[in-house]
This record gives C-alpha cells, structure tokens and sequence, in this order.
C-alpha cells in the first residue's frame, strides 16, 4: 500500500513537472506570437476591411461590427457562411443565449444585414 | 475567423442548426464509439417572441462488461432544451419552459458537440447542475447595461421538479452574474445554485475567460464547489492563425490543453462526481477542415487518490463533428 502511494506521488509529480513544463513552453511561443500580432496587427486590420466590406460612414455598422467581433467569438467560431434568410433569427437567437441588450442586437443586424 | 459573409436584408426564417458527431474513446481500456446528432430549432414569433429547442440522439456503443464481451448498444436521447423567449424590454428578457441551468459557464456555453474542445465533460459539471443539466420553468435573463468598455449580465431561475421521461429535472433556484471587458476580452463571474429536494443544498461558482484580442489564444476556467466536492479546471488553446492564417494547413491547428482537479469533502452517492480527489490533465489537438468539420484528438492522464474506486487511467479521444445551419424553408431572396 505505502509503495502504490508512493509510487501516486511520484507520478502526480510527474505530471505536475510535465504541466509545467509545457505551460512554460505555451507562455514563450504564445509571447513571441502576440509580439509578431503587434508587429502586423495594423496589417491584419486593415487587409480584414474588404472581407468585411465595412463603411466608414456607417457608425451603426461599424460599432455592429465592433460587437460582433466582441460576442460572437466569446463561445465558439462563428459561421462560415449562413444564408440572408436567417440573418435575423442567428441574431435574435444569440439576443437571448450571449444576453445582448437590444441596441446590441440592431447594431449586429445592421453590420450583418446593412 | 469572422469571415461571416454580409448579406442584404435580414430576414426571419426559422433555422436549423447543430452537430453531427462520431466520437471514439478509450477510458481506462473501455472501448466506445458514439454516433452523435444534435440539432437546435430556433424559430421568431413576431418582434418579441422566440421559440427554441435543442435535442441531443446517441447510440452509445460499448463492450457489455466494458473492457471485455461483445459490443453492444444503448440509444440516450435527451431534450435539452424547448423554451419560449419573451423579449420583455432592451434589458430583459423571460424564458419559460424547458431550459439549460445557467450555472457556471460549460453546461450552457460550451457543452455542445459543435463548440466543445475536448469530448469529455470537465469532472466538476455536475456541480450546480443537478440532475441533467436541464431545469424547467422560468427564467429571466438579459443585459443590465453594455457600454463599449463594459458590459454586466444576469440570469436568475427557478425550476419544478419533473421526473417525466424526456423532462426530468430538479427543484431548484439560482442566479449567475458576469461582467465582460469587451476591449480586453475578459469575462469574470460568479454562479450560485440551491437545491431544493431532498437534502437542501447550496452549489457556488466563479469563472474567469481571458480571450486576447490580439492572439488566438483563449484561456477559460471555472470553479465549483458544492456542498460534498469541490474543484476546478483550467482551459487553454491557441489556434495557430498566425502562421499563414486560419485557412493555412498550419493555421487549421488548434493544440488544446486542460487541467482540472477536484476534492472530495464528503460522500455524497450519484453526485456526478469522482468518489476520491482526482486530478487531470488533458492534452489534445484540433484540426479546422474546411465546410465546418473538426478533427479531434485527445489524451488524458487522471490519477485518483488511492481509496478511490476510480484509481489511475489513461484516456484516448478521438472524433470528427460537423456543425450544420440552414433555414427549414426557402424564403424571399
């Protein structure tokens, strides 16, 4: 019995070690990839523009846009690509499960469904 | 990742949405394959009424003395939710019917086969979602204020006990309250549950999600602690997008890692939870294929105290999901 404990103990240390270990590994590459992120982050956003064909002169879409970007992803990946038919009941749908207040909710719409 | 196409005029078509999943595990040499479909109806009724449901079918296939004699199957299927949404106001909504119990955040947010990164559930969910992670009867629930910097929420319930085949739950009240950071992607929360058959009892929660803006990393956690265990688990994974973006080979990979603990106060038979303090550590990778299908690989190692029925076991996942959404008819273009 006092060997079976000994020899938990030995492995919970194990895994402890091993934990720690790639939890290290985790923090370095994850620094070094938010540093890259930084590097091309004015990038990013703006080759990101055309694909979500954003107005500047829209402020609603954009704070939609803003909210979108902010709830949708809280959770899980949002959808690739979904039908115009249901834009507005995804929406609705994510008013109650992510509790979106309704301006939320019509500023979502109006970056999705302009 | 939001590469949401926009479309031209919002409509109101009801959908249907969910999983389809074929999950494969290896649990201490026990040996099952799941067939797994869960679809959600979500269906508007006017400007302030929506109807919604999901449902979950498997067909659990495993060895009959489960690490030995031939296989055999068991079909679950569980209604996990049918609830009519009243969108009482801007800040308030109310949910009548059958609904997922709002503590924590795995059960309501994260438990679905679509979204879920590792297959099993963490040790420490059944912790004030007694006793199937469904409550029938109301619920209010909405946005308290949102503001581009913050943003406060509620959920508060009560539930009727049913022992209705399809529709069991407990009775029991609770509430849950959580303020996100927008700008800093960060959400912090705090969960309570009573009991209220049999023995009464109290279930309280916390939970802290840091999703970078700037990083594909997500880290989420979550503690519990009822009445007989208590314990937590921490979630990290990190999509590797910034090699060559999401869409590349690379940047399909997503290695997940998650370590829970948990520690047994008292004895409590049927309590969902390890008879002994446990601890795990879960080691898994994802592939994003293209048209929404998920590759999922995993491996666990759980060490139980030594008193435990549960002892030590190795855990090997492996499965493929596919998450569908479209509308039930054809509408105006």
């Amino acid at each position: 019995m006092k060997m079976q404990r000994s020899l938990n103990r030995i492995s919970v240390a194990r895994m402890l070690l091993l934990s720690g270990c790639l939890s290290f590994l985790a923090i370095v590459v994850m620094a070094g990839s938010m540093e890259q992120a930084r590097a091309a982050g004015t990038q990013d956003a703006k080759s990101a523009k055309p694909a979500m064909k954003s107005s500047d002169s829209d402020q609603d879409a954009e704070a939609g846009q803003k909210k979108f970007q902010a709830n949708c992803s809280r959770c899980h990946d949002a959808p690739e690509q979904f039908s115009p038919r249901i834009a507005g009941t995804i929406v609705r749908h994510m008013r109650v499960r992510a509790s979106l207040s309704a301006q939320d909710e019509k500023d979502i719409l109006k970056f999705l469904a302009p | 990742m939001l590469c949401v196409t926009r479309v031209a005029s919002a409509q109101n078509t009801p959908t249907v949405s969910g999983g389809l999943g074929f999950l494969n595990s290896t649990n201490a040499g026990a040996h099952s394959f799941q067939p797994v479909v869960s679809p959600v109806v979500v269906a508007p009724l006017g400007r302030h009424f929506l109807a919604e449901s999901r449902f979950y079918f498997e067909e659990f296939i495993g060895r009959k003395n489960g690490t030995s004699g031939p296989y055999e199957g068991t079909f679950i299927k569980d209604t996990q939710y049918l609830q009519l949404d009243y969108l009482a106001s801007p800040h308030l909504t109310i949910v009548g019917g059958r609904y997922l119990t709002p503590f924590g955040t795995y059960n309501e947010r994260l438990a679905p086969i679509w979204i879920q990164k590792f297959q099993d559930a963490p040790l420490i969910a059944a912790i004030g979602t007694r006793t199937t992670g469904s409550s029938n009867g109301g619920m209010i629930r909405g946005t308290l204020f949102s503001r581009t910097n913050v943003q406060l929420d509620y959920v508060g319930y009560f539930s009727a006990s049913s022992t209705v085949n399809q529709f069991e739950a407990a009775r029991a009240a609770g509430y849950r309250v959580e303020a996100y950071f927008p700008n800093k992607r960060i959400e912090v929360g705090t969960s309570y549950a009573r009991f209220l058959q049999d023995t009464h009892n109290n279930s309280f929660g916390a939970h802290f999600w840091w999703l970078p803006p700037s990083s594909p990393l997500q880290l989420r956690s979550e503690y519990a602690h009822s009445e007989h265990a208590q314990g937590y688990w921490i979630e990290t994974t990190y999509r590797l997008s910034q090699w060559h973006g999401p869409e590349s080979i690379v940047g399909r990979v997503e290695p997940l890692f998650r370590m829970q603990q948990t520690f047994r106060n008292s004895p409590s038979p049927g309590d969902g939870l390890p008879t002994a303090d446990t601890q795990q550590a879960d080691f898994g990778l994802q592939y994003h294929l293209p048209h929404e299908v998920r590759l999922n690989a995993s491996y666990s190692r759980k060490f139980s105290s030594p008193n435990g029925t549960n002892g030590n076991a190795n855990i090997w996942d492996l499965s493929v999901t596919y998450r569908f959404l479209f509308p039930m008819w054809r509408g105006k273009e």
